[in-house]
């Protein structure tokens, strides 16, 4: 993993810098014009924070039940980006919903459980920050929980009567807008990938500093 | 012996309670003061305004939860007997599951009080139109936010500043329950009643007891060893 680190920074920096670019080029949706851009933004970055949120649950059961501290980091990595890419998407949302709806914000059951889940991986590092010695384990409870809210708000859309836009509109998308979605898309996941592994290291180095100061102090 | 041990544990649970009444006087009177706090804020000319009926009721038996989740375990830890219950020779789903029936007997008995009391001070009899639904609603809420909270209870028994960090883990999770709790309630409230509406919401409730409960059920062993 190391030594992809060079490439994938460098490849999610010219996507990153590409991205606004294709965005500017894609062609005005008929009825939301210059606003429904966002778009290209908002979606990605719950995408990402859904991947960080399987990665984050993932390894929370790995160091649930065979106690690996590698994957404690890794769990920690990805509840932090997480968080993270949920603030993205609740920022950028009602930015949207502003011009769409023309409130910033609606307690629809979309909306309403995405906050949740953003503040489900907050508390996570709550736990972690102030709950002690075993806070770790804690924090994987969390993030096994909140893994498995996650599909409730993938379907909740879909299920409940809700004016935010299907998840259905994703798949129909002309390719003139599909090209620049699917390319923010990919650049996201480059990102979030680039600093989980940021993150991962700086856990490891933080373990390695906390064991040279206990044997200093021993 | 599942099933002998969780009815051990409540058994001890109930034998210690009823010695002084402690959790189950306070949780009830915590539970009747959240009524009266929501009471004031949510009346306007002598009656509820909406829906409120239905969200003081699961906002009461949420926080009154709370409370009672946060004191059976602190009895846990003064004398260190969760470390004994632990190291009994036995599966710890069982201990789960009869801490777990505890906290269900201990918010039923809220619930027989709250929602008589609700419905009374709310003008909100229609509730009791359909004593099926409301008993399946408050049946799926309660368990769902016993299943979770009697985990993350339990575990932090040994945490640092556990008081505080029990409702900021626990309500996040158990939020999109008292959505469904509520929605399922209000839909009650209606006049007519809504019973599609009561209906899908208790399959939601059902939906998220299946899923908290195994989890709980599976994490609680690894969680619980030091």
């Amino acid at each position: 993993m190391r030594k992809a680190f060079g490439p994938i920074a460098v490849l999610a920096g010219v996507m990153l810098v590409g991205a606004p670019i294709m965005v500017a080029r894609a062609p005005y949706e008929s009825t939301m014009g210059l606003v429904q851009k966002i778009f290209y933004f908002h979606v990605p970055s719950w995408f990402a924070m859904f991947t960080a949120i399987g990665v984050c649950g993932g390894a929370s059961l790995v160091h649930l039940f065979r106690n690996n501290p590698r994957a404690d980091r890794i769990a920690e990595a990805a509840g932090e980006v997480a968080v993270l890419f949920g603030l993205m998407g609740l920022v950028t949302g009602p930015l949207w919903g502003r011009k769409a709806w023309g409130v910033w914000w609606q307690w629809d059951a979309k909306l309403t459980i995405a906050l949740l889940l953003e503040m489900t991986f907050i508390s996570g590092i709550l736990v972690r920050k102030y709950g002690g010695p075993g806070s770790d384990k804690l924090a994987a409870a969390v993030g096994i929980f909140g893994l498995a809210v996650t599909p409730f708000v993938y379907e909740a859309v879909n299920i409940w009567r809700t004016i935010h836009p299907l998840t259905s509109v994703v798949p129909t998308l002309p390719a003139s807008m599909g090209a620049p979605f699917w390319f923010c898309v990919a650049a996201f996941m480059l990102l979030m990938v680039l600093l989980l592994m940021v993150r991962v290291n700086l856990g490891k180095r933080q373990a390695a500093l906390d064991e040279l100061y206990l044997a200093y102090e021993d | 012996m599942f099933f002998r041990t969780a009815w051990l544990v409540l058994r001890k649970d109930v034998a210690i309670e009823a010695k002084s009444w402690e959790v189950v006087t306070t949780t009830l009177f915590f539970a009747v003061s959240c009524v009266l706090i929501f009471a004031f804020a949510l009346v306007k000319d002598g009656r509820a305004v909406g829906d409120a009926a239905a969200g003081i009721l699961w906002i009461a038996i949420s926080f009154s939860g709370t409370l009672a989740l946060g004191r059976t375990f602190e009895r846990e830890r003064y004398a260190e007997t969760l470390r004994a219950l632990l190291l009994a020779p036995a599966p710890r789903a069982a201990l789960y599951t009869g801490k777990l029936m505890g906290m269900l007997a201990l918010l039923g008995l809220a619930e027989l009080l709250l929602v008589p009391l609700v419905a009374l001070l709310f003008q909100a009899s229609a509730m009791f139109s359909r004593p099926l639904l409301l008993a399946g609603l408050l049946a799926g809420g309660t368990v769902g936010f016993c299943a979770v909270g009697t985990l993350f209870a339990a575990m932090l028994v040994r945490a640092r500043s556990r008081d505080v960090l029990l409702p900021i883990l626990l309500y996040p999770i158990i939020i999109p329950v008292i959505i469904a709790g509520v929605r399922g309630t209000a839909a009650l409230l209606s006049a007519p009643p809504d019973e599609p509406t009561a209906i899908m919401w208790i399959g939601v409730l059902t939906a998220f007891d299946i899923v908290f409960v195994t989890l709980a059920l599976w994490t609680f062993e690894p969680l619980m060893t030091e």
